[in-house]
């Protein structure tokens, strides 16, 4: 038997045990799809660096671990106080749904069903219309989805269900919040949070989502969301990870883009241990526009990997993408992104952009920007720097008057203003400027943030 | 105010400066000119503490206060000002709000109250004017998409925003048109103070026609070869500096 079989034999079995105590109101083509995700786990194990995917980042440290998914209600003693103290701000002005291990925290959480907006629990639509979800959940989840993706699936009970109908444009940004807690007893948790957003034909929305545990606790966060636009939608998404330095976290954003849809996505990455984030976005109709915006900063023996694909699949299809990082202490970041313009996907109009700021000799990132390009007539553009902090523009900031330790924050930060700047909601970028700040102490001088453009 | 003794200093394993001796006095304007290669923006650079350059033999004294032992920031607090040759363009940094941070540190370092936005932007409107910058490009990010005369003009009106007492200006004259030098000279000209100096560096003498210095001095080599008053300056231009031999290293 190899090691790999062994690693996953313990989550087969925890898979028995789950699929046999779920309700007999579980529609059976989610038992399938349950089913095969464990069977594709199983079968492709944890990734090791021999895989193309994941060379650059090694999660035998994942693989070695023993998890425990929490029983539900054990999380029962998060309160409002443990959300607040995430640091992700009091909502944004719309409804604020909040997820401890990937369930429902009813009390924590306000609902909406306005205009026929739904913003809720999963687990609520498949106890009373799973048929809802039938024609969309699981859709945006490729068998060449990241492994931990599929074991996402395998656990799938409940996690957070967004549905824009059709023409409602959706003023209030809605604020979409995952924390992991601290489990009982020994053991490491394993919280696998699953989201689903449909947004309907020419609808308009705007989405947080905001990921984070107890501060230096470990465990082990495996997120999945699916992205549906439906032909003329508009969406902007907005990922925040903040997990705990001790804690491990897989994410996929997965997203399906109708005709002429627009989808801007822009996810900041600050914690975990070890990281890792896949964004695959597919344009399945003419006309679309997709966005993908990123920062990460990491520090101490952080470790974060991203890795973006974008299928122009049809003609006509713009992408534009900027990914930004900051490495301080003996920090890893990784970018690869990838661009695929298929066959016959003419006119399309592809820019991919990778930049990463070193901030300590030990640091160190891969950026490994791919394009492919299959169709004529296209226009495709990528690059890729990285560099240090500018030690003229550091002289000249430290000549004027400004401390060597103001000028560096300074002057990562507004590294950072561009992504930062891109976020449309002011109370977000706010958050995100305080957590910048939290990283790079000469930032908590008023005037130094002042001067940040 | 400034004593320079026997300074030495070295980039990168090569002596640059090879003992300069120079003494300014409050009030006074001097001009240190030589040819490419001679020492003279090292010497400045050295003076504001740019990172880089290793001091081997000498001293700096500023007001009775040993220089070389300070940081770069606390030299522009204690009023050293460097006009750079060439200014660095820091996107995404707000110069004005880079220059409200400054200022208040350096009064703040003085023992003055800070200054709050309105006071702030009223000096910036009165600074402007001196040198004839438009308001709105100092609001923007740091000599981003400057021209090379807006880029002087900034600099002189961060001096002027600053109110240092030792005022390097290197080479701020170079690349400029004869009506961008008049402005710039103009700024510099009303800058002059009794308890101000100011060290101007520069290749050609034509600065020196608008902005008049007390003291003339030529570097060549890592060293200062001749002093004169403001015919040197002219002398120089007319003879150039090939018949100033550079002395023989002792």
């Amino acid at each position: 038997m190899t090691p790999v079989a062994q690693e996953t034999d313990t989550y087969r079995a925890d898979f028995e045990a789950f699929a046999a105590g779920r309700p007999a109101s579980d529609p059976a083509w989610l038992r399938r799809q349950r089913e095969e995700a464990m069977a594709t786990f199983q079968e492709r194990g944890f990734p090791t660096t021999a895989d193309e995917e994941w060379r650059f980042t090694s999660v035998a440290p994942i693989a070695r671990t023993a998890f425990r998914r929490p029983a539900p209600g054990e999380a029962a003693g998060v309160r409002s106080e443990d959300v607040t103290a995430l640091g992700f701000g009091d909502g944004f002005g719309g409804p604020q749904i909040v997820f401890v291990d990937g369930r429902l925290a009813r009390g924590l959480s306000s609902r909406i069903a306005e205009d026929g907006l739904q913003v809720g629990s999963l687990g609520d639509v498949l106890s009373r219309d799973p048929e809802r979800l039938e024609p969309h959940l699981g859709r945006a989840v490729k068998a060449a989805a990241p492994p931990f993706a599929h074991l996402n699936a395998a656990f799938l009970e409940d996690g957070a269900y967004v549905f824009v109908p059709p023409g409602l444009v959706v003023e209030k940004p809605i604020h979409l919040v995952f924390l992991t807690s601290r489990g009982e007893g020994p053991a490491v948790t394993l919280s696998q949070p699953r989201t689903l957003v449909v947004a309907g034909r020419n609808s308009q929305a705007r989405i947080v989502e905001s990921h984070g545990g107890v501060p230096g606790a470990s465990y082990f966060a495996n997120a999945v969301t699916e992205i549906l636009l439906e032909d003329g939608a508009a969406l902007d998404h907005y990922q925040v990870q903040r997990e705990s330095e001790a804690a491990f976290h897989a994410a996929l954003t997965a997203v399906v883009q109708g005709r002429a849809s627009r989808f801007r996505s822009h996810s900041f990455a600050f914690g975990g241990r070890i990281a890792r984030h896949d964004v695959q976005q597919v344009f399945a109709g003419e006309g679309g526009e997709c966005e993908l915006n990123g920062l990460f900063a990491v520090a101490g023996e952080q470790h974060t990997d991203t890795h973006t694909v974008i299928d122009h699949a049809h003609p006509h299809c713009t992408s534009r993408e900027l990914y930004k990082g900051i490495l301080d202490g003996k920090a890893r970041g990784v970018f690869v992104g990838r661009i695929v313009v298929r066959e016959g996907a003419s006119k399309t109009d592809a820019h991919q952009t990778n930049k990463n700021l070193l901030l300590s000799r030990e640091a160190l990132v891969d950026s490994l920007p791919q394009l492919q390009i299959l169709a004529s007539d296209v226009k495709c553009k990528h690059g890729s720097t990285t560099g240090q902090l500018d030690p003229a523009a550091l002289f000249y900031l430290r000549s004027r008057g400004i401390t060597e330790a103001a000028a560096r924050s300074l002057l990562v930060s507004a590294f950072a203003g561009d992504v930062v700047g891109r976020v449309g909601i002011p109370a977000l970028r706010a958050v995100l400027e305080r957590h910048l700040q939290e990283r790079l102490p000469g930032l908590r001088d008023r005037e130094i943030q002042e001067a940040v453009l | 105010m400034l004593e320079v003794r026997d300074l030495h200093a070295s980039a990168g394993g090569r002596e640059i400066l090879k003992g300069v001796d120079l003494s300014v006095k409050a009030g006074e304007v001097h001009a240190i000119m030589g040819p490419n290669g001679s020492g003279k923006s090292t010497l400045a650079h050295v003076i504001a503490g740019r990172p880089g350059y290793v001091v081997t033999q000498g001293s700096v004294h500023y007001q009775g206060q040993d220089l070389l032992a300070m940081t770069p920031e606390l030299r522009a607090r204690e009023g050293v000002f460097l006009a750079f040759q060439y200014p660095v363009e820091i996107p995404g940094v707000s110069n004005v709000y880079f220059l409200k941070a400054a200022l208040n540190a350096i009064r703040k370092h003085r023992g003055e109250s800070e200054l709050d936005a309105m006071d702030f932007l009223s000096l910036v409107k009165e600074k402007a004017r001196l040198v004839d910058i438009d308001e709105s490009l100092v609001k923007r990010p740091v000599n981003e998409g400057f021209s090379g005369g807006e880029k002087k003009r900034n600099e002189i009106f961060q001096m002027a925003l600053l109110d240092p007492r030792l005022a390097l200006l290197d080479e701020t004259d170079s690349g400029l048109d004869i009506d961008a030098l008049r402005v710039v000279a103009a700024g510099v000209n009303q800058l002059r103070r009794p308890e101000r100096a100011m060290v101007l560096v520069t290749h050609y003498q034509r600065l020196l026609d608008y902005v008049v210095p007390d003291i003339v001095h030529v570097l060549l080599d890592g060293r200062i070869v001749k002093s004169g008053d403001k015919e040197l300056a002219r002398e120089l231009e007319a003879r150039g500096y090939e018949w100033l031999e550079a002395p023989a290293a002792p």
